[in-house]
């Protein structure tokens, strides 16, 4: 038998990236499963039940909500990406399927996403940048979908100074480019 | 004093401050607040370049975006930025500028020969002479032409510098920071709206800071200051001077340039030279101020020649005179202003030549009524001006500048961006924004034809409010500042008839009055056909000078009004915009994103050769040392993979889950062949087609659970078949119960193929992968490497006993490590895209080649898959007469008769001893390969009746490489075409 893989990070490190330019933090975060939950069609009661039994909330639209160990963003009608512990949901579907049984399609998102906490003083002028977003007057909690240097990304606001976002993970260095570039245009 | 034409006193300029540039060489000084012009002609210096086809000498015509004829080239080597216009370069210390289209100097410039045969020179010369021969015009004609014309050259070398992009949100997007602008973004600012307040100049204020007219009872400028400060300090309100708004676009959105480093000598590290905003705004007032125009009349061109207006801001915001002894040409009211202004800061106006016969005079000057200017003298610069008196009587006066006013045109240039048409209007004598305009943009001040300072005070108010009401947003009318009312007073002249010599309309393109009327004469008379004609407006200025003029000129020749002849239509930018700024960071190795695969690092450490695929970049081949050539990187992979076992990265192909209880009934309606009796644990190859029945997109689908798929596409069409199956769902059969969603991220996979692809897997998966338990095209759920879970799918696309093994993607770096151990006695390969090539042409699997969009089922061997037992998409039309003829094209095998020729890829089937012309074409190589096991190229072909010609021998004519070779049609299974291997 072989031995256990090691994982790595969308940068192919051992380590989750950390890096500062000027007045923005930038900190991935690796511990963190994602799975996609999708209400099947006729289901929507046993769904809300299976949801609550789980303790998963169910933001409504361009929002994101904690509960946890889960935290949810809406992706679509009827979609979420739920996140939990990696250390506690090391396979999240698994652990998800048999609550929600044939009221949900899930799907795991783990790996497909490189994802990257942002943090300065005030984030509207380094995102202001990078994607159409009014992040200053978005409200906390915000969660949308929009495209950075021609990358669908996630991005979720926690505060006007703090944001989780999503990229696709084989452009990871893509993606770091874009936002290293920007920062640096406002440090 | 920073020169011999800088008035003692005064100007918006910081005279404790002195910064040193050259031009042409030649050292100047400045001062911060300068413009490259307004330094230069405080300098002296009148004469800034040449013109685009005479070689004339030219100077400043006006003192802004509009300037036609002082174009430079600003710094050097590879900052070096031609054309620009000195007239808004902001001067800083150590600015190199250079002009430009002339040839050894400035001065003396030998091109200028031009001028003396400008009878041969005339509007459309172009498409009349130069005919004969035909061949010398790409040859010799156009390359000397353009030499000879033109305007300044690119370095050649790479822009160091950064340009980037962004966007910005707000309530009230007002442009320009003149009177009317100040005052719309001081009622939206302090209501509390987002306002967002962009000026092309770098000192906000408009006109208010070239004029002496006093607002609330002060001097304008400081009006305006006041005003910028209070702004400035509102949370609320985002000022950005140095930026254009270049265009209105869809929805609200404006594009906007700022300078941000322009006017320094480099950009400070990771800052951009320029930003290229897109801004949203909800509502947006049109404050961008109006150009004044010229009048054509004989030598309007010579250097000293400016717009009146021009000559006033440079005396007022610059404290520079124009010369020692001025001339004023006008036929309105603002024109006077000038002549009051000047002699007020003491230069002597030696007459104002007024177009008007009737009126009153300015006192203490001389005000000839009635008069007309008919010739200038002086050939790098105005010496004398010659006028007609109203009594026909001419008389030259001796002056060095002559300021010309013949009216004011809004800038109303984005009205008209969504095709609105602008209006004439007679009191004015000029186009104002019409109807049609962008929905949600208002103009207001001199941009809607309100020529006074009240007029856009008022009108930049009232345009704020009812966009704040349109919004909901509460807000209280400002009290209006005290100002000027006049009225414009103005007889419109286009051009002095009458008089003998070349008249410009245009001048950056050396338009001239008689170039008009011969448009006219060979009918050239519509307004886009005029522009085209004569080139009227084109190039960096967009004739803001020169348009109205023209067809002003135009609409005197066909007897139409102005109205009628109408005017062409302005487009985005506004102004000209640098490449770099439209490109932002999308540059050099940044140019797109890159996508790159879980074995990139690895396969990087191998010192693998990547091939871009899409935004992918995989592994084309992995060279070892000594191997000096790709094929032979190439055919060892080959080789091995047949022999041993070969490894391939082939994360890249898309991966969609497809969940739901309907989920089989879904893909039999999306794949022409039937899923939904697929069990549970297996995969199966499916085509889907198009619409139209052609072949959209392959791969293999497996069942995980009841209602658990997962689909594989191509690399190439893994976002389009994504994008179809969610219109399928949401659009066509949104009854149905399917969840989709894409995992191509998310796994990593590997495909293992060869005779020992089980054993090398034997050693990394956890369960029991024996032909029994896990038979050719079982699909499942296993674990790796003690407890990781994976994906196990036995498939084969190179024809040998393979599988495809997937892992969560940040395993993937560990898998191919693993892999690459495990099968180091089995001296297993990796193989790259080449190797996966040449396999899978030695098959006869259909690719990118043969899925080209043209081609059916039918076509590619693989008819039988389209089942008739139920309805999918593409399946109906897929059967058209067209395209079920038994003499169309068919896959085929292709090898050359001597086994030493070579193939060329794309040559074209021909019958032995058929003409090589387009009618004997029977068919193509798709896809070419060398065979290292056969010894010699292959490929694969679509041929007419291919299946009846296997066997027969044909010609592959390659015309555009000149090849020709005999070659023999064989079936497109090269190797083992009773797939015995797989099975294994």
């Amino acid at each position: 038998m072989a031995e256990p893989l090691p994982p790595r990070t969308p940068f192919g490190l051992a380590e989750p990236l950390r890096r500062r330019i000027g007045p923005v933090g930038i900190v991935e975060r690796f511990d963190l499963a994602l799975v996609s939950l999708a209400e099947r069609q006729g289901k929507a009661e046993a769904f809300a039940t299976a949801a609550r039994a789980a303790g998963i909330p169910l933001p409504g639209p361009a929002r994101r909500a904690e509960a946890p160990p889960f935290a949810a963003f809406w992706v679509a009608p009827g979609m979420w990406f739920v996140e939990a512990p990696l250390d506690t949901h090391p396979d999240p579907v698994a652990a998800l399927k048999p609550v929600f049984g044939a009221a949900a399609s899930l799907s795991e998102q783990t790996d497909a996403w490189v994802r990257l906490e942002l943090a300065a003083g005030d984030l509207a002028p380094l995102l202001e940048r990078l994607c159409n977003v009014d992040y200053a007057t978005a409200p906390d909690g915000f969660a949308t979908r929009t495209l950075i240097e021609h990358l669908g990304c996630y991005l979720i606001r926690l505060g006007p100074g703090a944001a989780t976002l999503l990229g696709p993970r084989s452009s990871a260095e893509s993606l770091l480019h874009a936002i290293e570039t920007a920062a640096a245009a406002i440090a | 004093m920073s020169g011999p034409f800088r008035l003692p006193s005064g100007g918006l300029i910081d005279r404790g401050r002195t910064l040193r540039f050259t031009f042409d060489g030649r050292a100047f000084a400045g001062h911060p607040g300068d413009t490259l012009a307004s330094a230069l002609l405080a300098g002296g210096v009148r004469l800034m370049g040449r013109s685009f086809k005479y070689h004339r000498p030219r100077g400043p015509l006006s003192a802004g975006s509009e300037e036609p004829n002082a174009l430079v080239t600003l710094r050097s080597g590879a900052r070096a930025e031609p054309n620009t216009r000195a007239t808004v370069a902001e001067i800083y210390d150590g600015l190199q500028a250079t002009s430009q289209n002339r040839w050894p100097s400035l001065r003396f410039d030998l091109m200028a020969v031009n001028d003396l045969i400008h009878p041969f020179l005339a509007a459309g010369f172009y498409y009349k002479t130069f005919m004969w021969p035909a061949r010398f015009w790409e040859r010799l004609y156009e390359p000397l032409i353009r030499r000879a014309a033109g305007l300044g050259r690119l370095s050649g070398e790479a822009d160091p510098d950064g340009y980037d992009k962004g966007f910005r949100h707000c309530d009230l997007l007002v442009i320009g920071a003149g009177p009317a602008g100040l005052m719309a973004a001081l009622t939206a600012g302090r209501a509390g709206a987002r306002v967002i307040l962009a000026d092309e100049d770098f000192l906000p204020g408009g006109r208010l800071n070239a004029e002496r007219l006093e607002v609330a009872d002060m001097p304008g400028a400081d009006w305006a200051a006041a005003v910028v400060a209070e702004l400035a300090a509102l949370p609320n309100l985002r000022l950005m001077p140095r930026t254009t708004v270049i265009g209105a676009f869809d929805h609200g959105i404006y594009g906007a340039v700022e300078r941000v480093a322009d006017h320094l000598p480099e950009p400070p590290p990771g800052r951009p030279r320029q930003v290229l905003w897109r801004i949203y705004a909800r509502r947006a007032v049109l404050a961008a101020g109006a150009t004044e125009r010229p009048i054509a009349f004989p030598g309007n061109d010579r250097p000293g020649v400016m717009l009146a207006g021009a000559m006033r801001a440079y005396a007022n915001r610059w404290a520079v005179a124009a010369g020692r002894r001025v001339a004023l040409f006008v036929n309105n009211e603002d024109g006077l202003r000038t002549a009051a202004d000047l002699a007020e800061r003491g230069v002597e106006v030696v007459a104002v030549i007024d177009a008007r016969p009737e009126g009153a005079r300015l006192p203490g000057l001389r005000h000839l009524r009635g008069a007309e200017v008919v010739a200038t003298a002086g050939r790098l610069g105005l010496r004398s001006v010659t006028l007609r008196h109203s009594d026909g009587r001419r008389e030259t006066i001796a002056a060095d500048a002559l300021g010309v006013s013949g009216g004011w045109n809004p800038n109303l240039q984005l009205t008209v961006h969504h095709r609105g048409r602008p209006r004439w209007d007679e009191a004015i004598a000029a186009f104002v924004p019409g109807p049609g305009g962008p929905p949600g943009l208002a103009a207001a001040g001199a941009a809607a034809g309100l020529m006074s300072t009240h007029g856009a005070l008022a009108s930049g108010r009232a345009r704020a409010l009812e966009a704040l009401a349109d919004l909901g947003i509460a807000a209280r009318a400002a009290d209006l500042p005290r100002a000027e009312d006049a009225p414009v007073s103005l007889r419109p002249v286009w051009h002095v008839a009458g008089a003998r010599g070349r008249a410009w309309i245009d001048q950056q393109n050396d338009v001239t009055v008689k170039d008009i009327a011969l448009a006219h004469a060979e009918n050239f008379t519509g307004a886009e056909h005029l522009k085209r004609y004569t080139t009227l407006g084109m190039a960096t200025d967009q004739g803001r000078t020169g348009n109205v003029i023209g067809l002003a000129v135009m609409a005197g020749l066909t007897g139409r009004s102005i109205a009628e002849t109408g005017t062409t239509a302005a487009r985005p930018p506004y102004t000209p915009v640098a490449i770099g700024a439209l490109a932002g960071r999308s540059r050099g190795k940044a140019f797109r994103p890159v996508r790159l695969t879980p074995s990139h690092r690895w396969a990087e450490e191998q010192g693998a050769v990547f091939v871009e695929a899409g935004l992918w970049l995989r592994t084309q081949y992995i060279p070892r040392p000594g191997e000096t050539h790709w094929r032979q990187s190439v055919d060892r992979e080959v080789l091995a993979t047949r022999a041993s076992v070969g490894i391939c990265d082939v994360s890249t192909l898309g991966k969609i889950d497809i969940q739901g209880a309907d989920a089989g009934a879904f893909l039999d309606r999306v794949y022409a062949n039937t899923f939904s009796t697929l069990p549970v644990g297996r995969c199966r190859y499916g085509i889907m087609l198009r619409e139209d029945g052609i072949v959209f997109d392959d791969g293999t689908t497996a069942r995980l659970a009841e209602d658990e798929w997962v689909m594989t596409t191509t690399t190439a069409n893994a976002v389009a078949v994504f994008r179809h199956l969610e219109f399928c769902r949401q659009c066509l059969w949104p009854a149905l119960d399917v969840q989709l969603i894409s995992t191509t991220e998310a796994w990593a996979q590997y495909s293992v193929a060869g005779p020992n692809a089980r054993r090398l897997l034997e050693r990394i998966v956890d369960q029991d992968i024996s032909d029994a338990a896990f038979p050719y095209m079982a699909a499942g759920r296993v674990t790796v490497c003690g407890g990781l879970r994976a994906r196990l799918f036995r498939i084969s696309f190179s024809g040998e006993l393979a599988y495809e093994i997937a892992v969560p993607a940040r395993y993937g770096d560990g898998l191919i490590r693993a892999l690459v151990e495990a099968g180091r006695d089995f001296d297993a390969v990796v193989y790259g895209t080449e190797a996966l090539g040449v396999l899978r042409v030695e098959k006869g699997h259909v690719a990118g080649g043969e899925l080209n969009g043209q081609m059916t089922a039918l076509n590619m061997g693989l008819g039988r898959m389209v089942s008739r037992k139920k309805d999918a998409i593409g399946v109906v039309l897929s059967g058209r007469e067209g395209l079920t003829d038994p003499g169309g094209h068919r896959l085929v095998g292709v090898r050359p008769v001597d086994p030493s020729a070579g193939l060329t890829a794309g040559s074209h089937l021909l019958e032995p001893g058929a003409a090589k012309v387009a009618e004997n074409d029977l068919g193509w190589l798709t896809s070419k390969v060398y065979s290292p096991h056969l010894g010699h190229d292959i490929a694969l072909a679509y041929l007419r009746g291919g299946e009846a010609r296997i066997g027969s021998r044909m010609r592959a004519v390659n015309l555009l490489a000149g090849t020709e070779t005999e070659v023999e049609i064989t079936s497109p299974h090269f190797i083992d075409p009773q797939g015995e291997r797989l099975r294994g």
